[in-house]
């Protein structure tokens, strides 16, 4: 038991240094560093935590797509490395404080909430009733089933999230191929990816997985093609990506709007049928959230531009022209 | 003998005072952005803190599918504010 609060005090202390680091560091690089390293940390807490379908989402998208889009953010800001990014002087003080003082207050009421003796809470709820789910996963019971409203609105904000990426202009500027090492090695991960998403897409029935994790790797494939030099990223063509981005909607509504007509409610699986709807409705959602993730991550439709080096560091002066 | 829960919880709330602070006191968009991430990962670490239920029994299901959709719509709305910027440095640049 002693053995598992070490455990516990290290992880927790290291969370908040490097929380502490990505959050205060004058130089941003160091930040986003902190960061992908914060994201990775996390994700071992969420499998302490017993959460092992969020140690997979954040070890994917927490640590490895934020990262990538946060560092290739890094190199649109100008002089980010060297400038004093952290904000002194009274006012600072005071917000330092204000922050203490909402922090402390939270505090009490979370150790308040955590010290009722027997909370009522839905777990029991989804124990009792996942016979008739579908599916044995808990996690994707809820989503797919119990809450499949709240997903179809989730799928919604992340639509409004890409068309207001695609609305903002064009894409970043591409990579440089990359040397034979990185299209060797490309050349391997990209596929093995595409599998694994097919199995986390397939497992997340019965055990940790779904359509999140598994969306969020072929997400990973297309950033491996473009740091590889591969300008679109392996996505289709436009009009395709607009079928895919839509997909997951598409099929949450058809499905609702089907049982709807036929005098049931919006959503309500018809008996036996749920674990093939289910799967249905997660290939689309994959689909989508595989091709929002890729191009939140190019940010916007490709377009041209002269291809730029991958580093996040600028090559020495004599190397360019 | 600390609870886990206790442990964890303490830590969520410290990490969403931390990306706070970081989010007002940051001169930079991106400093900014990853602030509030780091905000948004406090929150998720309350959140499974709440569902967890001890070793013995399993953790309640509800705020762990709630925290993976959270995750998803974080990361895109990081990429949509990362796009904002952008674009606002192109048109000041104009």
């Amino acid at each position: 038991m002693y053995l598992w609060n070490l455990l516990d005090f290290s992880l927790a202390g290291l969370a908040l240094g490097l929380g502490w680091v990505a959050t205060s560091s004058r130089d941003l690089k160091r930040s986003v560093v902190f960061f992908i390293a914060f994201g990775l940390l996390l994700s071992l807490i969420w499998a302490r935590l017993r959460a092992p379908d969020l140690a997979l989402a954040e070890a994917a998208i927490g640590a490895g797509l934020s990262g990538a889009l946060l560092l290739s953010a890094l190199r649109d800001e100008p002089d980010a490395a060297t400038v004093g990014d952290i904000k002194r002087g009274q006012i600072a003080s005071l917000v330092t404080l204000l922050s203490l003082l909402l922090t402390a207050t939270l505090a009490w009421v979370l150790v308040q909430t955590l010290g009722v003796a027997d909370p009522i809470r839905l777990a029991d709820q989804i124990e009792a009733q996942l016979r008739n789910s579908g599916v044995s996963n808990p996690v994707t019971a809820v989503l797919l089933n119990f809450r499949a409203y709240d997903t179809l609105l989730e799928l919604a904000v992340l639509l409004t999230a890409v068309l207001g990426i695609l609305a903002l202009g064009p894409a970043r500027a591409p990579y440089h191929a990359g040397g034979p090492l990185l299209s060797g090695l490309i050349r391997w991960l990209v596929p093995l990816l595409i599998l694994i998403a097919g199995y986390l897409l397939w497992v997340g029935a019965h055990a940790p997985g779904g359509a999140f994790q598994a969306g969020a790797m072929m997400a990973a494939a297309a950033v491996m093609l473009r740091l590889g030099g591969q300008a679109g990223a392996g996505l289709p063509k436009p009009a395709m990506q607009r079928v895919a981005l839509t997909a997951g909607i598409a099929a949450f509504v058809a499905v609702g709007v089907a049982r709807s007509a036929a005098g049931y409610a919006f959503l309500q699986y018809p008996n036996g049928w749920s674990g093939i709807l289910i799967l249905l409705i997660e290939t689309a959602t994959t689909l989508a959230i595989a091709t929002t993730l890729a191009l939140a991550y190019i940010g916007g439709h490709s377009g041209g531009g002269e291809p730029v080096d991958s580093a996040v560091t600028e090559p020495p002066a004599g190397k360019r022209n | 003998m600390f609870f886990t829960e206790t442990i964890y919880a303490l830590t969520g709330v410290a990490l969403f005072g931390l990306g706070l602070r970081g989010s007002l006191l940051r001169r930079s968009l991106l400093g900014r952005i990853l602030a509030i991430n780091i905000c948004g990962a406090g929150v998720f670490l309350m959140l499974v803190t709440v569902a967890y239920r001890g070793p013995e029994q399993l953790p309640d299901a509800l705020p762990h599918a709630r925290v993976l959709t959270g995750i998803v719509v974080a990361v895109s709305a990081t990429a949509l504010a990362l796009a904002l910027g952008r674009r606002f440095r192109e048109t000041e640049s104009e």
